[in-house]
């Protein structure tokens, strides 16, 4: 928009560039009772976008459960908070940033990070960990590796310049994310339980402060055309909406906001995030029912000829808008000033419910704030489950041949993309700034501890993506439970999650389909093991010249140790100790790493899951682990019992496993099947009968393997694979495959 | 003792310096706020690892223009402790406190992982407790920690046992392989010729408590009390030896 536009009526054409419905445009003419300016249909065209008004999946979230005794805030904030004792509260939240890692894959995944941080320490709560999950196309496609090094090298920039360790995260490929990778990233934070600040404004005349990083044009329709829309050829054209990240500035920002949070002067706060300037202060109003008015001509400016329409749309990063008490101006722009940073007034509270943006004097925007929030389109867009799943569902195991040699599966599937060691990536993240890391990346969970006290987090994210295709609804399920179980294999008590729902096109009843199995899965699973949904986000429109990635609902869930010394490593300890399968096996090989890897099949169902069983099995774990009976403790999850025990010897020890096991089925299933709730732990021998008495009270199936022991991983006569140089392999496989 | 710790914009570790003094060795200590000139009576100055200034321009180029950096000289000619760790060994190499200078790893990438280092010399108040040869397992967390000298800068070092570490293998001979950045004959820390001032890229300050990374920088911290205090026999004890994937 240049400068002789300003306050220019628009036209319907313009709002179809806009990406709005010819429906929507109707509707924002009858609820104006005119057609808007152009500044009002940009305002019109992020909040009610996809990504900021939720309008396709709104509807299906309100099944999600979001309250538990521990929850001190749900949805619907910047990020999440729940009690954790000592008068503190853990304060999290995932998000995507997509579509811009795969335009532009250092920036995109750094800005990704920098956006999360800033949702978390809006909320008063200084971050203290962030982890990522990350999904990318076959390791072979010709750009896996650019995106690979791009976005794990922005993800390190961002948060290692910052000061935030990166403790954990999950790296997958899969072809069905060759043309749009994911990029979920995680922040936790530690705030005063009772001093946690919200986005609700209050107090009409209460000024409205600008500060952090000045406006340029970067960004601008990130969130509307970037993020709510598909993706195609063209779409690369588009990195100019990509935004710059400046993660020293946002380090000043960061203890600023603190440091002004820890006085009086702050009503509410809200980062300048997607859709910049227009949600954050619509937002703030819309909660707090108010109205506002903007000058927008006070914004702080980076460049020359910008319009009030640049100014509403821009996402220029490391911005926030506060809301203070009238009269604390002066104090606020003093704690900014000491640590080199801008604060503007650039307008104040109403009581009018209406958004006035105003430019040198003139009125260019005034929109009733509900129109733009409560009046936003709700969509229950039409949902049907696609004839592939059954016919994807469909595995004979008789046309599967068993492999001959399973020592040589078993070294293969260690070298293999999605199970090979992540220590390429997490090396060049700064695990250890803060001085709580208890455990890093390469266990089940991370632990930090809290500082100051005894306690301790677990951090874990989780989605299995091939289960989600092959059953979106079960994949959900497991992903919850998966998580909860790499939180329980850390010694650590589930307490809630946030989700990052990743999906195609809602536009697409396949797709919405899927999505709703997803939000079902997810709340069964939620249900069923007490973990509210405290925070949160949805991508939509996650397709490449028509096709969808696989659902991926990404779980990122938080557990708390009381005592954060009795923390457990999936390691062995020494030798001698006995090793022991908590859970049961079944002859089930659908949607394994195994098939894919091996047989190249995504075919099959998923593994079954009781979700009875899984709680029980929980329960064992947590008492065997506060009754300290246990060394170690490793979820069996991909690429199964086998791989499991190779990564308990990885740990550097040269530590061994002799193990003998009762068949009864197919060698392959027995040794490389995903079955759920199981947990393979090792234990002093003394400690056996206690152990097997808890699992009988529990009614958990309890299988003696074997001991710690030797330098091999030998199971039976099935596989004899020496720790090195196997562990060599799996170390640098992933280096390798991406040409170093 | 009295320590100060410096703190830059960007600094990320003066937090953990200042607990490693209060909490775990009961002393002193001082955050010292980049725009003030006054030391505030520190015997030790430590300039912490981060990002100072966000590392924009060159890594420690910046902030060797800061007030405080006056301050810093001035303690270092009077004979005063200085400690710099990553970003602050930049930031005392580029100050012209130490020779040489740091550079990108040769990888070309970040990297954080635990290394062994071998103490080269007992000579410096932070080895003053260490035996030459002794192995300490210590973290590293930089993109930009090559160490390089010229030739003849490098000779003058070794000749003059100014080379407080090296990057070692578990078996304390400092390899290729054991170098996780290409510096230059495997160097990881140095001192100045009055040997007052160290600096290494290591960090010492992550490595002080069993639950969290081992116990194995405590010891340049206990030396420097002990050499503060002269006469108190420094603590002498084994490596540990970590274990990790």
């Amino acid at each position: 928009m240049d400068a002789a536009e300003i306050g220019r009526t628009a036209t319907p054409e313009l709002g179809a560039e806009h990406g709005l419905t010819p429906e929507e445009w109707a509707k924002i003419v009858a609820l104006l009772g005119r057609p808007p300016t152009i500044e009002e249909l940009g305002v019109f065209s992020v909040m009610w976008s996809e990504h900021c008004s939720y309008k396709s999946s709104r509807a299906f979230l309100k099944q999600l459960p979001t309250s538990g005794p521990m929850v001190l805030q749900g949805p619907g904030e910047n990020a999440g908070a729940v009690d954790v004792g000592d008068g503190l509260a853990a304060v999290f939240k995932i998000e995507s940033h997509n579509h811009p890692s795969y335009i532009e894959p250092f920036q995109g995944a750094a800005t990704g990070v920098g956006g999360i941080l800033r949702d978390v320490f809006t909320m008063n709560a200084r971050p203290i960990a962030n982890l990522n999950s990350l999904r990318f196309g076959r390791i072979d496609h010709p750009r896996t590796p650019f995106l690979v090094k791009g976005v794990v090298a922005g993800i390190a920039h961002y948060g290692n310049c910052i000061g935030v360790p990166t403790v954990g995260g999950d790296v997958y490929f899969d072809a069905g994310y060759d043309g749009n990778i994911l990029v979920n990233a995680f922040t936790i934070g530690v705030a005063p339980a009772d001093r946690i600040f919200r986005a609700r404004a209050a107090g009409p005349g209460n000024p409205v402060i600008y500060v952090g990083s000045r406006t340029g044009k970067d960004g601008i329709h990130g969130a509307s055309l970037l993020a709510s829309a598909e993706f195609d050829a063209a779409s690369e054209e588009r990195r100019p909406a990509v935004q710059v990240g400046d993660p020293f500035t946002e380090r000043l920002l960061l203890e600023a906001c603190l440091e002004l949070m820890k006085t009086d002067h702050v009503v509410a706060i809200q980062d300048m995030g997607a859709a910049g300037l227009t949600s954050s202060s619509l937002e703030m109003a819309g909660r707090g029912g108010l109205g506002i008015v903007l000058d927008i001509d006070k914004v702080p400016l980076r460049e020359e000829g910008m319009t009030p329409y640049d100014c509403l749309l821009s996402e220029s990063q490391e911005r926030m808008l506060l809301v203070v008490k009238k009269g604390s101006e002066g104090a606020v722009r003093a704690i900014f000033a000491r640590w080199d940073l801008e604060a503007a007034v650039i307008g104040e509270l109403t009581d009018d419910g209406i958004f006035h943006g105003r430019w040198r004097g003139r009125e260019v925007c005034r929109l009733p704030v509900t129109a733009l929030t409560d009046s936003a389109p709700v969509y229950r867009r039409p949902a049907e489950e696609p004839a592939r799943i059954e016919e994807m569902q469909r595995l004979d195991l008789a046309t599967v041949p068993e492999p001959a040699d399973l020592t040589q599966t078993l070294a293969t599937l260690l070298e293999s993309p999605n199970l090979c060691s992540r220590k390429w990536v997490y090396r060049q993240y700064d695990q250890l700034t803060g001085g709580n890391t208890v455990v890093r990346p390469g266990a089940d969970a991370a632990v930090v501890r809290i500082d100051g006290t005894r306690r301790g987090l677990a951090l874990t994210v989780d989605c299995n993506s091939r289960y989600c295709r092959l059953d979106p609804y079960l994949g959900a399920v497991i992903a919850v439970v998966e998580a909860a179980r790499n939180l329980i294999a850390v010694g650590a008590r589930p307490l809630a999650l946030s989700d990052c729902l990743n999906y195609g096109s809602p536009e697409k009843p396949d797709v919405m389909w899927e999505f709703q199995q997803g939000i079902q899965g997810i709340r069964d699973a939620c249900l069923s093991l007490g973990t509210p949904v405290v925070s949160g986000n949805v991508s939509f429109y996650n397709d490449t010249d028509g096709r969808s990635i696989p659902p991926t609902p990404t779980i990122a869930m938080v557990g708390l140790l009381d005592d954060v010394e009795a923390h457990l490593t999936p390691w062995w300890k020494a030798e001698g100790d006995v090793v022991v399968l908590l859970g049961r096996t079944r002859e089930e090989l659908g949607g394994t790493e195994y098939l894919a890897t091996v047989h190249g099949l995504v075919r099959g169902a998923p593994p079954w899951i009781d979700l009875e069983a899984e709680k029980r099995l929980h329960r064992l774990c947590l008492t065997a682990a506060h009754e300290r009976l246990l060394r170690s403790a490793h979820d069996v999850g991909e690429g199964g019992l086998a791989v499991a025990l190779a990564e308990c010897s990885f740990g550097g020890a040269g530590l061994g496993v002799r193990v003998a096991l009762e068949r009864g089925m197919r060698a392959d299933a027995l040794l490389f099947g995903e079955s759920q709730s199981r947990m393979l732990v090792s234990l002093r021998r003394r400690h056996l009968g206690r152990l097997r008495d808890l699992a009988r009270r529990e009614d958990v199936p309890f299988t003696l393997l074997g001991e710690v022991r030797g330098h091999s991983i030998s199971i039976g006569d099935l596989v004899d694979l020496p720790i090195e140089p196997a562990r060599e392999r799996w170390r640098r496989a992933l280096e390798r495959r991406l040409g170093g | 003792m009295r320590w100060g710790v410096v703190v830059f914009p960007g600094s990320h570790d003066d937090r953990q310096v200042l607990h490693v003094a209060e909490r775990i060795l009961g002393d002193e200590a001082v955050p010292l706020w980049h725009k003030d000139r006054d030391l505030k009576g520190a015997d030790c100055v430590v300039l912490p690892g981060g990002f100072s200034y966000g590392d924009y321009l060159r890594c420690g180029a910046m902030a060797k223009f800061s007030p405080v950096m006056d301050a810093v000289q001035e303690h270092a000619r009077a004979g005063g402790l200085v400690l710099g760790v990553c970003n602050g060994f930049q930031i005392l190499c580029e100050a012209g406190l130490l020779p040489g200078a740091l550079v990108r790893n040769r990888s070309l990438s970040f990297v954080c992982d635990r290394v062994t280092l071998r103490v080269e010399t007992s000579d410096t108040p932070f080895t003053f407790g260490c035996r030459p040869g002794e192995l300490l397992t210590v973290p590293i967390k930089h993109g930009e920690g090559c160490y390089v000298a010229d030739e003849a800068t490098l000779a003058a070092l070794e000749r003059e046992g100014r080379v407080v570490f090296r990057y070692a293998d578990r078996t304390g001979r400092p390899t290729a392989a054991a170098n996780p950045n290409g510096s230059l004959a495997n160097v990881a820390g140095v001192c100045n010729a009055a040997r007052n001032v160290v600096g290494l890229m290591p960090h010492p300050e992550h490595a002080v408590e069993r639950l969290v990374g081992g116990e194995d920088g405590l010891r340049l911290f206990r030396s420097a009390q002990a050499w503060l205090g002269r006469g108190a026999a420094a603590e002498r004890r084994e490596p540990t030896l970590v274990p990790g994937p």
